[in-house]
């Protein structure tokens, strides 16, 4: 191995890093060690070696193919296409306290003068969260991030020892083996029980963008206490950013995904999202017996026809529907926007997601196992 | 070793001897494959089903004259059926054995117990006591998440410890192949421990040799028209589009009822073996004199 072909190697695996790609020294390492075996000699072995030994995923390898052409091709010094990354603070809201002066004078507000003696978080708990300013809309960011969103679980093929239930031929025969071959005492065993997954669709377009922090909020809640939880947004594309939200600091997980996100406030193309998810992920099992939330208003710029197509596949595929809807908060909603209308008989629950209070009933939602009031026909209850 | 070696000298030279075993490897899985067997790491082969991520395992363990040992991943699957487990009616009948012979030598006794004679070596320490072999980690993503765990500290030192016997360690590792159809996302460190390939639809002309490869005795007409009409069928936005696996199971069918061309009507009525989803077959139904029709 010489040093050039290190640092060569060394140099685009940092651009490759840069434009998105897990790349960690390890793998690095065994560029160089394939590069040794195939021989530095051609562009053709330095891209097969690197593309074996730093992708992990078909994504991974076109922005590899990307990044490989920008610097081993024809314009080496060609910069890589620019990515936008909206800023950060429309996604969060960071506990500052700087806002509160300019809080369009709410203190004045004779009505909330009135409810101030109340505990504060009961204030919070039933207020629209786009009404709120930044320092409540933080606290609220916090409580929210502070839920512990259940899901239901299922029975898995694995027989795990329990006190009752048949008896576990190779566990009695080991404890007979202990004791000179005497049954002593006769083990049993039970199918274990295992948490659904729970898979979050996330509206990030013009019309949910007040809304969208609250519900990625709640999704890292759940991606922090269920670990097998996928989170995707919508909006002109599909964005997966489960892996962002992996982080354990709210922070740090919202303002990661919020770089990952580059539809942010366009239009929304639900049905096309929704297939396109269902496609890449939802049928090859992510949306599989899982509980699917969706967050979105429901204005859809596409087909309706075509979004209600798809959430027949979903239904099919998930074991339930719960559609977050913000504007289901408000007494007298009713669900008029044409994408809402045709998603409508295939969701098993619509729940409102404009508050704090409404999180919270929806983190107790996602767990219930009880039958709850369903607006389509004859879904098996959990 | 000698085979390993002998086949395994430049990517080139392993995909002529993957072509003579009846697998048509292009550039990238060769030299994926290549790699795996001269840098001794697991290759992960992640892809659509039914592009050839199994048969490249089998291929390979042809090519190396190295027996295919194969581990079906399922959700469950646990170490007793990827490892090894302890025969207890055997060792019973063992205990018994004893106990009427007479045998009063506990600590003896116990040790005969757990000889390696007690043992079922399940896929993984069949393929470390098996040298050279080829270990097929078939379908990973449908295993549980922690199996991920246990597989790769199996992967990473090729060595398995059993409490009553002592370590095992393969005296040179086996050529691993896992294949995942990406149901769902296999976790990182994993996958960082092997080579990754993904493995995509075949271009055309890759599919017709691939079919003739598989039925020597089809005409190139067929060949042609299926080949044609599957690659249509991919574009068409189908719930499963077909892979190469059901190309190659459509010419069958379609050469069992003597055909030398595909027409519309042959397609019709053979629809079954490519299209698996209902509202697929619903939707291509009308369009069949389309998607068949030549240039």
């Amino acid at each position: 191995m010489n040093i050039e072909v290190d640092a060569e190697v060394v140099g685009f695996a940092r651009r490759l890093a840069a434009a998105g790609v897990d790349v960690p020294p390890t793998r690095v390492h065994a560029m160089l060690e394939a590069l040794d075996v195939l021989g530095a000699g051609s562009l053709r072995s330095v891209y097969w070696s690197g593309r074996v030994t730093l992708c992990a995923s078909p994504e991974d390898v076109e922005r590899y193919d990307r990044v490989f052409a920008a610097h081993f091709g024809r314009r080496p010094d060609r910069p890589p296409r620019r990515v936008t990354v909206p800023p950060v603070t429309r996604l969060i809201a960071l506990p500052d306290g700087s806002g509160d002066g300019a809080r369009d004078g709410h203190d004045a507000d004779p009505e909330r003068q009135r409810i101030a003696t109340a505990s504060r978080l009961e204030v919070l708990r039933n207020r629209d969260v786009t009404t709120l300013g930044p320092a409540d809309r933080a606290e609220v960011g916090r409580y929210i991030s502070a839920l512990l969103p259940a899901a239901p679980d299922r029975v898995t093929r694995r027989l795990r020892p329990s006190p009752s239930g048949p008896v576990d031929a190779r566990r009695t025969v080991r404890s007979m083996l202990r004791h000179g071959g005497e049954p002593v005492d006769l083990r049993r065993q039970r199918h274990g029980r295992r948490q659904r997954r729970l898979v979050f669709l996330v509206d990030v377009s013009g019309s949910m963008a007040p809304y969208a922090e609250t519900l990625l909020r709640f999704a890292h809640a759940a991606c922090r206490v269920r670990p097998a939880t996928e989170v995707f947004t919508v909006g002109t594309r599909l964005t997966r950013v489960t892996r962002e939200l992996r982080r354990r600091d709210p922070v740090a997980a919202l303002t990661a995904a919020s770089a990952a996100i580059d539809d942010w406030s366009g239009g929304t193309r639900l049905g096309d999202e929704l297939k396109e998810f269902l496609d890449r992920w939802g049928q090859r099992g992510t949306a599989r017996g899982a509980v699917v939330v969706i967050g979105s208003d429901g204005w859809e710029r596409g087909d309706p026809a075509l979004l209600a197509d798809q959430m027949a596949r979903l239904a099919r595929l998930a074991r339930r529907i719960v559609w977050v809807n913000p504007h289901r908060g408000y007494k007298g909603y009713s669900p008029s926007t044409g994408g809402m209308r045709a998603a409508l008989p295939y969701v098993d629950r619509l729940v409102a997601g404009h508050s704090l209070g409404a999180m919270q009933e929806l983190a107790a939602l996602l767990g219930g196992r009880e039958p709850l009031g369903r607006a389509r026909p004859a879904r098996e209850g959990w | 070793m000698a085979d390993i070696d002998s086949a395994a000298t430049t990517p080139g030279e392993l995909a002529r001897r993957l072509d003579a075993a009846g697998y048509l490897a292009d550039e990238g899985l060769a030299t994926a494959a290549f790699l795996a067997v001269r840098m001794g790491r697991p290759l992960f082969l992640e892809g659509e089903a039914g592009v050839g991520k199994t048969a490249l395992a089998q291929a390979l363990a042809e090519v190396l004259g190295a027996p295919l040992i194969r581990l079906q991943c399922y959700e469950g699957v646990d170490a007793a059926q990827a490892l090894y487990d302890w025969d207890f009616p055997r060792q019973l009948l063992h205990l018994r054995a004893a106990e009427a012979a007479g045998v009063t030598d506990v600590d003896r006794l116990e040790h005969e117990l757990y000889d390696r004679r007690f043992l079922l070596a399940r896929p993984l320490l069949r393929a470390l006591e098996t040298t050279p072999s080829v270990l097929l980690v078939d379908e990973v993503d449908r295993a549980d998440d922690e199996f991920e765990a246990f597989l790769l500290e199996v992967l990473s030192d090729f060595t398995i410890s059993i409490p009553e016997l002592g370590t095992v360690r393969a005296e040179t590792p086996p050529v691993v192949v896992v294949t995942s159809n990406r149901t769902r996302e296999v976790h990182d460190a994993l996958k960082r421990r092997c080579l990754y390939h993904w493995l995509a639809h075949p271009t055309f002309e890759r599919e017709v040799a691939v079919i003739r490869r598989h039925l020597p005795g089809v005409s190139e007409r067929l060949a042609d028209d299926v080949a044609r009409t599957v690659q249509r069928l991919r574009a068409a936005d189908l719930l499963k589009p077909p892979g190469l696996a059901e190309s190659i199971d459509w010419v069958t069918a379609l050469t069992a009822l003597g055909a030398t061309e595909l027409s519309a009507d042959l397609a019709t009525r053979t629809l079954g073996a490519v299209l698996k989803y209902q509202e697929d077959t619903e939707r291509i139904m009308g369009e069949v004199a389309e998607l068949v029709g030549r240039p």
